[in-house]
């Protein structure tokens, strides 16, 4: 995750201080093609910033603009196509980039009540995993650099342990189902993984299930009801003489 | 990497280290918490509520002659994207009926919507962009929820209400905290995966201005964790709960009864405004960090312009706090790339401290946020001049990050802050062995649309639940406190206006408080030319908006957003202020 809050403000924590240069260097330009035209942008936007330096408001493929969008891009003289998440992403001379509006897929319905956490509700939910030829296309798309075919993997096994603990830090922008060449839509099975470790395969917290039982019984309506009846100084001297864990 | 001129600061804060490792390691504050006094007069003095020209009187609506923060009072005194005489075709003819209309697709809405269809009611979300495309999806360090025996929720409650300096709406703390535990088991339920420790008891750590380790989490993404939970659930109800992706409400309709009766939806793709008519509206749009308050850098989502307050301010709604704003202590300065990214307050509730460019604390690491932002601003301001200065003109002061595997245990910071090491490592800084620089961020609407604990307003049929709303946390929230508040508002306004939906009956549909709103505006001679709800922020370079804004005779596309940040070019005959 990053931002690319670069230039959008003139903030105002800025003050004159001695870098031991004496001018800020000059921007140097770069020419990128945004979605097949050409623009000159600062070479130290990111794939985000030169789309809106440029003049086009984006409205598809933005969000927190901290890494979750995903982008595609090829450079000169490379015949890959490269991934990446637009706001975290710099821009190079001669990249040709689109920005991906949105990834159509199918999500499986489903009631969390009625599943079990094993290999046989990923069968009946996204039965398409199970044509994973172990490419590993997946995994190279990944612009979190995330063992994608492994998770994939292990949902196949129906450890639903590692199939969480693998795609914890997916941000779901669909690149992976994008390129995948058996269809395979990676980002959900891995949120389906990880409703089911949290409601089957977490472990118990007994003070939990204390507290919850306390607030019912109203054990605590006396404390309220006294805390609510303070005056403003009352509460602050309460406030301030508070100990601390 | 961090660059040369850096590095001599860099070494102090490694040669103070080890001392400052041991005052962590004792069971005293490692510098002195402030006191009522000495809080007072550093936000006075250096908080950017307290700067000139922060606050002005707002001089229509139904908080007419309050101070509110400018750029709320220049929201607000703003005209509306659509001309009421031209809606009447839609008004008479809607181009939906729901008995619940649910504006924003974020955390809160989300609940709105599955706590409603338990209630056998049948919800619309509208939303701007994407369904959980909200600044839900992005908190990282967690949420409070007094679980642990040495804690309880009326200890949640004076932390609380003493962090929002007393200001806040008694009953709506408790709510807050006392809904809290069952909120914990209730998001695990939904497949929620709490950090836990050995014996499943939760994982808890400090938050600024807690007084008992409250903070429960999902390593550092317990936004996309929660978010992603609750989009997911509501995908999977398509026949209960129908989703409008890009199609953010701009004004509220009201009906001949003065009762809330629905929306104007304006689709982005296609520039259409259209009607929906609902027995009930929760607004549920978030916060505003996209208007760049006062020039800062924000934390917040593309979409966080407040256009719930402008839409519930025309129909009359009362606003509440709407004079403070919050800035994260920490945000993000170098590399320039990152400026304003949210360093979340995990890091100081683990035992990070912010120094100064000698290496030297200055500040109790967990003071609310407001006395810390503003203890930080004061050791980079002329006053004090200990910041640390970047080549591309912003100050700051480290944020020691080392200091958490050396009193956690190796390994800790990479396996309960990946995000954090990840946006880091990609510029080649490892937080394990770095500290940060950072300086405060613009981050949260303390304020909003006053609610009670049933989330209505005055205007009857309008609810309001999570940061849109005003009263929950005074003038300044804690920690953890927001993830908590979309949780337990969103749960609560779901239950009550969808029991509000089953027994109202609607009148004919009106958007006269649009007209009589504008006719107020002109008796009072503001003479504005920006449109509200802006929608989203404009980053076009200004010599572009000016080429695009040339167009004579009929509005530009887009042209809320063309106007939004454009600064004062746009905003002639400002009178007094």
């Amino acid at each position: 995750m990053s931002g690319d809050q670069q230039n959008e403000t003139d903030d105002k924590n800025k003050v004159v201080i001695d870098t031991g240069e004496s001018e800020q260097p000059q921007t140097r330009m770069v020419t990128v093609v945004i979605m097949g035209k050409p623009a000159l942008v600062p070479d130290d936007a990111t794939i985000m910033r030169a789309i809106e330096y440029s003049g086009q408001q984006i409205i598809r493929g933005a969000g927190c603009r901290e890494g979750f969008c995903g982008t595609i891009y090829r450079l000169p003289g490379d015949y890959r196509i490269h991934t990446g998440l637009a706001c975290t992403t710099l821009v190079q001379e001669g990249m040709a980039l689109s920005q991906i509006p949105s990834v159509p897929l199918e999500k499986a319905v489903y009631d969390l009540e009625k599943l079990t956490p094993d290999v046989d509700t990923i069968k009946a939910l996204y039965p398409v995993t199970f044509r994973c030829v172990a490419c590993g296309t997946c995994t190279k798309a990944c612009p979190q650099g995330l063992q994608v075919m492994d998770y994939i993997q292990s949902a196949m096994r129906g450890d639903i342990a590692e199939l969480m603990e693998l795609s914890y830090e997916c941000v779901g922008c669909g690149l992976c189902a994008l390129r995948c060449p058996s269809e395979i839509i990676q980002h959900k099975v891995a949120i389906l993984g990880k409703r089911l470790y949290g409601r089957y395969l977490r472990k118990e917290s007994k003070e939990l299930d204390i507290r919850i039982q306390q607030v019912k019984n109203h054990e605590y309506d006396g404390e309220y009801a006294e805390l609510m009846s303070l005056g403003r100084e009352a509460l602050s001297e309460r406030y301030y003489a508070r100990d601390t864990e | 990497m961090y660059p040369d001129y850096l590095k001599d600061s860099l070494e102090k804060v490694d040669q103070t280290r080890s001392k400052r490792l041991e005052l962590a390691k004792s069971d005293k504050p490692v510098y002195p918490p402030m006191n009522a006094e000495e809080r007072e007069d550093v936000l006075s003095k250096f908080h950017p509520d307290s700067t000139s020209g922060a606050r002005s009187h707002i001089r229509v609506g139904p908080n007419k002659g309050e101070q509110l923060t400018t750029e709320i009072t220049d929201l607000l005194e703003a005209h509306s994207m659509v001309d009421p005489k031209r809606m009447d075709a839609g008004l008479a003819n809607p181009d939906y009926e729901t008995d619940m209309l649910i504006i924003g697709g974020g955390g809160a809405g989300c609940w709105a919507a599955i706590t409603a269809i338990k209630n056998g009611i049948k919800p619309m979300i509208a939303t701007k962009l994407r369904l959980g495309d909200a600044n839900s999806m992005m908190s990282e360090g967690g949420m409070q929820a007094a679980v642990t025996p040495q804690d309880s929720p009326t200890r949640h409650y004076l932390d609380a209400i003493g962090g929002g300096h007393f200001d806040n709406k008694p009953e709506l703390v408790r709510a807050l905290t006392e809904d809290g535990p069952e909120v914990v088991r209730e998001l695990e339920n939904l497949g929620v995966m709490w950090d836990k420790m050995e014996d499943g008891s939760l994982q808890v750590l400090h938050g600024g201005g807690t007084s008992r380790k409250r903070m429960v989490s999902c390593r550092d993404y317990i936004g996309a964790i929660i978010m992603r939970t609750l989009m997911d659930e509501v995908e999977n109800h398509p026949h209960e709960i129908s989703v409008r992706e890009f199609e953010p409400a701009i004004e509220l309709l009201l009906d001949d009864k003065g009762q809330c009766a629905g929306a104007v939806l304006y689709n982005l793709d296609t520039e259409q405004f259209l009607v929906v008519r609902a027995k009930t509206t929760v607004i549920t749009t978030g916060g505003f960090g996209r208007l760049h308050i006062r020039g800062f850098a924000t934390t917040n989502h593309y979409g966080a312009t407040g256009d719930g307050l402008v839409m519930a301010y025309r129909a009359g709604a009362y606003l509440k706090f709407m004079d403070s704003v919050q800035y994260h202590p920490t945000g993000a300065i170098y590399p320039e790339q990152i400026a304003g990214f949210l360093i979340t307050e995990k890091i100081r509730g683990a035992g990070g401290q912010p120094v100064n460019k000698d290496g030297e604390l200055f500040v109790f690491p967990r003071e609310p946020r407001d006395v810390e932002s503003a203890a930080i601003i004061r050791e980079c301001s002329s006053e004090r001049n200990m910041g640390v200065g970047t080549a591309s003109g912003r100050s700051g002061v480290w944020l020691d990050s080392p200091l958490i595997d050396m009193i956690n245990g190796e390994g800790y910071t990479r396996h309960q802050f990946p995000g954090m090491c990840r946006a880091f490592d990609n510029y080649g800084i490892d937080i394990v062995k770095q500290p940060m620089l950072i300086y405060p961020s613009l981050h949260y609407q303390n304020g909003g649309i006053e609610i009670n604990e049933r989330c209505e307003t005055n205007i009857p049929g309008l609810f309001i639940a999570g940061e849109a709303s005003g009263g929950v946390h005074g003038r300044n929230r804690l920690m953890g406190n927001s993830v908590l508040d979309y949780n337990v508002f969103g749960r609560r306004v779901g239950k009550q206006a969808s029991e509000y939906a089953k027994s109202v009956k609607l009148g004919k549909l009106s958007l006269e408080h649009v007209t009589a709103y504008d006719g107020e505006m002109i008796s009072q001679g503001i003479d504005s030319d920006l449109i509200s709800p802006v929608i989203l922020p404009s980053y076009t370079p200004e010599d572009v908006k000016l080429q695009q804004l040339a167009r004579l005779g009929n509005i530009p596309a887009r042209h809320s957003m063309l106007r939004s940040r454009i600064g004062c070019s746009c905003n002639k005959g400002k009178g007094d202020k």
